[in-house]
C-alpha cells in the first residue's frame, strides 16, 4: 500500500457487535489491499494496547475488537481505533513468507490424478501450478489454526467432491473450490487431497510456536521426498522455513 | 491423593473457567461457561477457585476419594448429600465414600470445589472445548474419571449465599441491533423483535437454533467471513436465527442481524428445546450500563457469601451487596 494510495481508501465503518465488541468494517470483499488495512490496524492496536482491549479477529474485510464492558466504553474502544488509524503504515506488514514442505499424490494426495484429469493438465502441471502459487493468510479460522488462503492459480479451481470425507488426515493439502489449506487435524472434509505436509500447522504442546500460521504470512509450498517428509514428521519442533517478511504492496490487487 | 470421583456425569459435563482468550486469531473459540452468573456463584462459594464442572440438565452423582472436599452448586438446584437435602445456593462437605446426587438443573449448572482441580492449563485455560479437544481430560467427563484435587482439605463451616444470588429476570433477552442489521429489511428486523421463537433440539454450548417466523434478508445472505463475537445472532438463508454461544467458530459468513448483550446471555443458557425466546432491542448506551451493572453483580458475589445460618441468610446488608435489588428493577424496565 503507497502513501498516496491511501487519501483514496473507502472509509471504514465502526459496527457494533453488542456491549463487549466492536466490527470494524474496511470492505465487504476479499481484497488484498483490504486485508493490509485490517492487518495494519490489528498491529497498531496491539501496540497502542488500550485499557481493557482483550483480543483483535482479524478477517478477510475486518477487525472484530473484543473489549471488557467493565473495563472501557465503546466511546473508549472508538478513540482508540481513530488513533490506531492514524498510526503511519508500516513499511512491512508483521506477516512472514513461509516455506511449507508437501509430498504430492501417492498415498498423501489421493486425489491429484483425479483433479488433474478433471482440469485437464498433467499431476506435474498441478504441482507446477501449486508450489508456484504465493498464498496470502487472510485470517485463521473454523478449527484452531485453518487457514483461509487466498491466491490459488485458477487452472486449479475445482468444484468440492459431491461426498464429503468422514474425515481427512492431519497436514492434508488440499483444493476445495477457488481455496487451498492444510488440514491442521484430522477433520472432515469435501475438498480434494493432493498432498500432504509432514509439518503439524496446531500442536498446544508446542509452548514456543503453538501455531505455524498467523493471518498476514504467506505461505509457499515446496515438494519434498518421502524420507524428508519422515524425517521432518517425526521432529515435532519442525517449523517451516522463513524466508523473510511480507513486503507490504508485494500483493497483486 | 484426593480426587472428586464421577459416578455418573449427567448428559454433558465439562470443566469450564471464564474462557480461552487472545486466541480467536488462531481459531480457537474461548468456551466457557454458558451461564457466567451460576459460574461466578459457584465459584464465589467454594472460596474463590477460577474454575468448576458446568453440569447439563441432570447433575449426576460424585463422590470423593483420598479425603473431605468442600462442594458448592449453582445456580439453585436440588442437591442430595446421599438422601439429604442441602439447602440452596449452601456448600456442603463430602467424606470419602459419601455420594451427592445433583438434579433439578435450569437446564445448566456449575460445580466448584474448594481449591480447585489440580490439572495443568491448556494454552492458559483450564476450559474444555470438545471440538477441539482443547483443555483436560480432551472429552466430556465420563464415569470413572478422577479429578484430583488441589489445595488443602476443607476446615469446618459451611458456607451460603443468599437462595436468589444467582437468579435472572425472565423478561425478553435484550439485543443491540447489528453488526450486520442493514442486511435485512425493515419487515425482518420487525419480525425478530416482536415474534415469539422457540428453541430447537439444535441447542449446544455451541449455538441455538430458534424455530419461528423468517427473518427476512434485504439481499445476500453469504458474506464474505467475518468475526463472530458471543451472543451473535446470524440468519442464514433459511431466515431462521441461530444465537451463537460460548463454543461458537470463531469466524463465520452469514449476516448478523443483531447481538445478544452479555447479562442476558445466561437467559439462554438457562432455556432447553420447545422454551420460548423473545427478543427486545436496547440502545448500545443502555447495553453498556447493563454490562457494567452486570460486572459489579459479579465482583459482589464474593462479598455475598457467609456462613451458612439463619442470622446472616437474612442480612440487608447481603442483599445490599449482591445489589438484587437494582439487577431486577433495571431487568424489567
Amino acid at each position: 500500500m503507497t502513501v498516496s494510495s491511501s487519501v483514496l481508501l473507502p472509509p471504514h465503518r465502526l459496527l457494533p457487535a453488542g456491549d463487549a465488541a466492536v466490527t470494524v468494517e474496511f470492505g465487504s470483499t476479499i481484497d488484498p489491499l483490504l486485508h493490509a488495512r485490517v492487518q495494519a490496524l490489528d498491529a497498531a492496536l496491539a501496540a497502542l494496547a488500550p485499557v481493557g482491549l482483550v483480543e483483535c479477529v482479524p478477517t478477510y474485510r475486518s477487525l472484530l475488537v473484543v473489549f471488557d464492558p467493565g473495563r472501557t466504553s465503546h466511546a473508549a474502544m472508538a478513540d482508540a481505533i481513530t488513533a490506531a488509524l492514524a498510526q503511519p503504515v508500516a513499511a512491512t506488514t508483521q506477516g512472514r513468507r513461509l516455506a511449507v514442505p508437501a509430498v504430492y499424490g501417492g498415498a498423501a494426495g489421493e486425489d491429484l490424478p483425479a483433479l488433474a484429469e478433471a482440469r485437464g493438465l498433467t499431476e506435474e502441471d498441478v504441482v507446477r501450478i501449486h508450489t508456484g502459487g504465493v498464498y496470502l493468510v487472510y485470517m485463521i479460522g473454523f478449527i484452531p489454526g485453518f487457514t483461509y488462503l487466498g491466491g490459488l492459480d485458477p487452472r486449479l479451481h475445482t468444484p468440492r467432491r459431491v461426498s464429503p470425507r468422514l474425515t481427512t488426515p492431519k497436514g492434508s493439502v488440499a483444493i476445495g473450490g477457488q481455496q487451498t489449506g492444510i488440514n491442521p487435524i484430522d477433520m472432515p472434509s469435501g475438498w480434494h487431497l493432493i498432498g500432504r505436509t509432514p509439518l503439524t500447522v496446531f500442536d498446544p504442546e508446542r509452548s514456543q510456536r503453538p501455531f505455524l500460521f498467523a493471518a498476514g504470512d504467506e505461505l509457499q509450498f515446496e515438494v519434498i521426498d518421502q524420507a524428508t517428509f519422515d524425517a521432518l514428521a517425526s521432529d515435532p519442533l519442525a517449523v517451516p522455513r522463513d524466508l523473510g517478511p511480507v513486503q507490504a504492496g508485494s500483493r497483486g490487487g | 491423593m484426593r480426587a472428586l470421583v464421577c459416578l455418573d456425569p449427567g448428559p454433558l459435563a465439562t470443566i469450564q473457567d471464564r474462557g480461552r482468550f487472545g486466541l480467536q486469531r488462531f481459531g480457537v473459540t474461548p468456551a466457557g461457561p454458558m451461564d457466567r452468573l451460576g459460574f461466578e456463584a459457584a465459584v464465589a462459594l467454594a472460596g474463590g477457585t477460577d474454575h468448576a464442572i458446568e453440569l447439563t440438565l441432570m447433575g449426576g452423582v460424585w463422590t470423593v476419594e483420598g479425603g473431605p472436599v468442600r462442594i458448592a452448586v449453582a445456580p439453585a438446584v436440588s442437591v442430595r448429600h446421599g438422601a439429604q437435602p442441602i439447602a440452596p445456593l449452601t456448600t456442603v462437605t463430602l467424606q470419602p465414600g459419601e455420594r451427592l446426587t445433583i438434579s433439578g438443573l435450569p437446564v445448566r449448572g456449575y460445580l466448584a470445589v474448594e481449591g480447585g482441580f489440580d490439572i495443568a492449563p491448556v494454552l492458559g485455560s483450564r476450559a474444555q472445548h470438545l471440538r477441539s479437544k482443547l483443555g483436560w481430560p480432551g472429552r466430556a467427563l465420563a464415569a470413572g474419571d478422577r479429578l484430583p484435587l488441589a489445595g488443602p482439605p476443607p476446615h469446618p463451616g459451611e458456607r451460603c449465599l443468599p437462595p436468589d444470588a444467582a437468579a435472572l429476570h425472565d423478561g425478553a433477552i435484550r439485543v443491540v441491533l447489528g453488526p450486520q442489521d442493514d442486511h435485512f429489511t425493515a419487515a425482518g428486523i420487525a419480525t425478530l423483535l416482536s415474534a415469539t421463537f422457540q428453541v430447537t433440539v439444535e441447542a449446544d454450548r455451541m449455538g441455538y437454533r430458534l424455530d419461528g417466523p423468517a427473518v427476512e434478508h434485504a439481499g445476500d445472505y453469504n458474506l464474505v467471513s467475518d468475526g463472530i463475537t458471543i451472543g451473535s445472532i446470524q440468519v442464514p438463508g433459511n431466515g431462521r436465527p441461530i444465537i451463537l454461544l460460548a463454543d461458537r467458530q470463531s469466524t463465520g459468513g452469514y449476516p448478523k442481524i443483531a447481538t445478544v448483550i452479555g447479562p442476558d446471555l445466561g437467559l439462554l443458557a438457562r432455556k432447553k428445546p420447545g422454551d420460548p425466546v423473545r427478543f427486545r432491542a436496547i440502545s448500545l448506551a443502555d447495553a453498556e450500563g447493563e454490562a457494567q451493572r452486570f460486572a459489579t453483580r459479579l465482583a459482589r458475589l464474593a462479598d455475598a457469601v457467609g456462613p451458612a445460618g439463619d442470622s446472616w441468610d437474612r442480612s440487608s446488608e447481603r442483599l445490599l451487596a449482591l445489589s438484587l435489588i437494582d439487577g431486577v428493577v433495571s431487568a424489567s424496565r
